[in-house]
């Protein structure tokens, strides 16, 4: 028996410190969340709340000059409380991305870049020849690189060798909502790396993203799951609750699967029939 | 004179530094980023880098995405 001053359980000394960590800054969230798709800013900006991520994602694009009285995206971030993350979407070559970093840098201030390079229009997979090019020259510039990759271990683990701060791999192609495609392959990329794992794309709802955190990876991202959802803030909020749960599950660790039925309750002591 | 302006031709009327684009576009320096053919301008660097004809500048900032 432990009572107030015995032994602290067990799962509170392992969740005390399980943060995140990529490039040296810590996160107490494992979740990172979009800026795009939202009906409104005042719903996103409520969303992003209740997600309790501390990192949300943003696009760099030319200034609308035709627009009157443009307001910024950015009076809609508190940015003493959410860390940028800019990314390269919508960058098919390794030039557009590079060009496309080195810009969302200026604005942000911020070495950090979600890193795209885009391959295909339709299932907008990754170009991981642009991919692995790219991360070699960002790095080079002082950047922390967090790629957006297939969910491929030698690919994620050509892109830690040229320097990546985590590997981003993909569970379904983006706005899907298909769930984590290859379980497998997360795992196994998961296990080979040396720096964070952060599945990127294709959760659709909450048991997708227990699914992939229960797999061990370090965290998640996702936009159109929160943002396109009937009721974003309440989603924002379920898979906030998800991440936190896949994760306690995979430290709890869980049982072995069995093809047959093992008996909960003892089997001595039974009554006998008269 | 003319320059490149967001991928479109834009009249300058005469050189000027990106400060004063941005001022007469009525953009918050604050919340862009400038590219001046092809060069990331540095925000120190907005009051003396100057705009002449046939150049081409992107004026970028955030907005929402994945």
């Amino acid at each position: 028996m432990s009572g107030p001053s015995g032994p602290v359980p067990v799962i509170l000394m392992g969740m005390g410190n399980d943060t995140l960590v990529i490039a040296g800054k810590t996160f107490s969230s494992r979740l990172i969340v979009g800026t795009g798709k939202y009906a409104s800013n005042e719903i996103m900006q409520r969303a992003h709340d209740a997600s309790g991520a501390e990192l949300v994602t943003v696009a760099v694009r030319r200034v609308d000059l035709g627009a009157r009285g443009r307001g910024s995206l950015l009076d809609f971030i508190d940015t003493g409380r959410y860390a940028l993350l800019p990314n390269t979407a919508g960058c098919y070559t390794a030039d557009e991305a590079v060009r496309t970093a080195r810009l969302g840098r200026e604005v942000g201030l911020s070495e950090w870049v979600k890193l795209e390079v885009i391959g295909d229009e339709r299932t907008l997979f990754p170009d991981n020849d642009g991919l692995l090019e790219a991360t070699r020259v960002l790095v080079k510039e002082g950047f922390v690189v967090l790629p957006y990759t297939n969910d491929d271990p030698v690919v994620c683990r050509k892109l830690e060798d040229a320097g990546a701060a985590a590997v981003m791999p993909l569970g379904a192609p983006i706005g899907s909502g298909l769930g984590i495609q290859n379980l497998n392959n997360i795992r196994i990329i998961r296990e080979f790396a040396g720096v964070p794992v952060i599945v990127d794309a294709g959760v659709g709802t909450a048991s997708d993203a227990a699914v992939a955190m229960e797999l061990g990876v370090d965290g998640l991202l996702m936009n159109t799951a929160i943002a396109g959802a009937r009721d974003p803030v309440a989603m924002a909020d379920a898979m906030k609750l998800a991440v936190a749960a896949g994760r306690r599950a995979y430290l709890a660790g869980r049982i072995e699967r069995r093809r047959y039925a093992t008996a909960s309750s003892p089997a001595d002591g039974l009554l006998s029939l008269p | 004179m003319r320059i490149t302006l967001n991928g479109d031709p834009y009249e300058l009327g005469e050189p000027m530094t990106i400060s004063r684009l941005l001022a007469r576009l009525d953009i918050d320096p604050r919340r862009v980023a400038v590219e001046h053919n092809l060069v990331v301008v540095k925000r120190a660097a907005y009051a003396s880098t100057t705009v002449r004809a046939e150049d081409t500048v992107e004026i970028v900032n955030f907005v929402g995405g994945g």
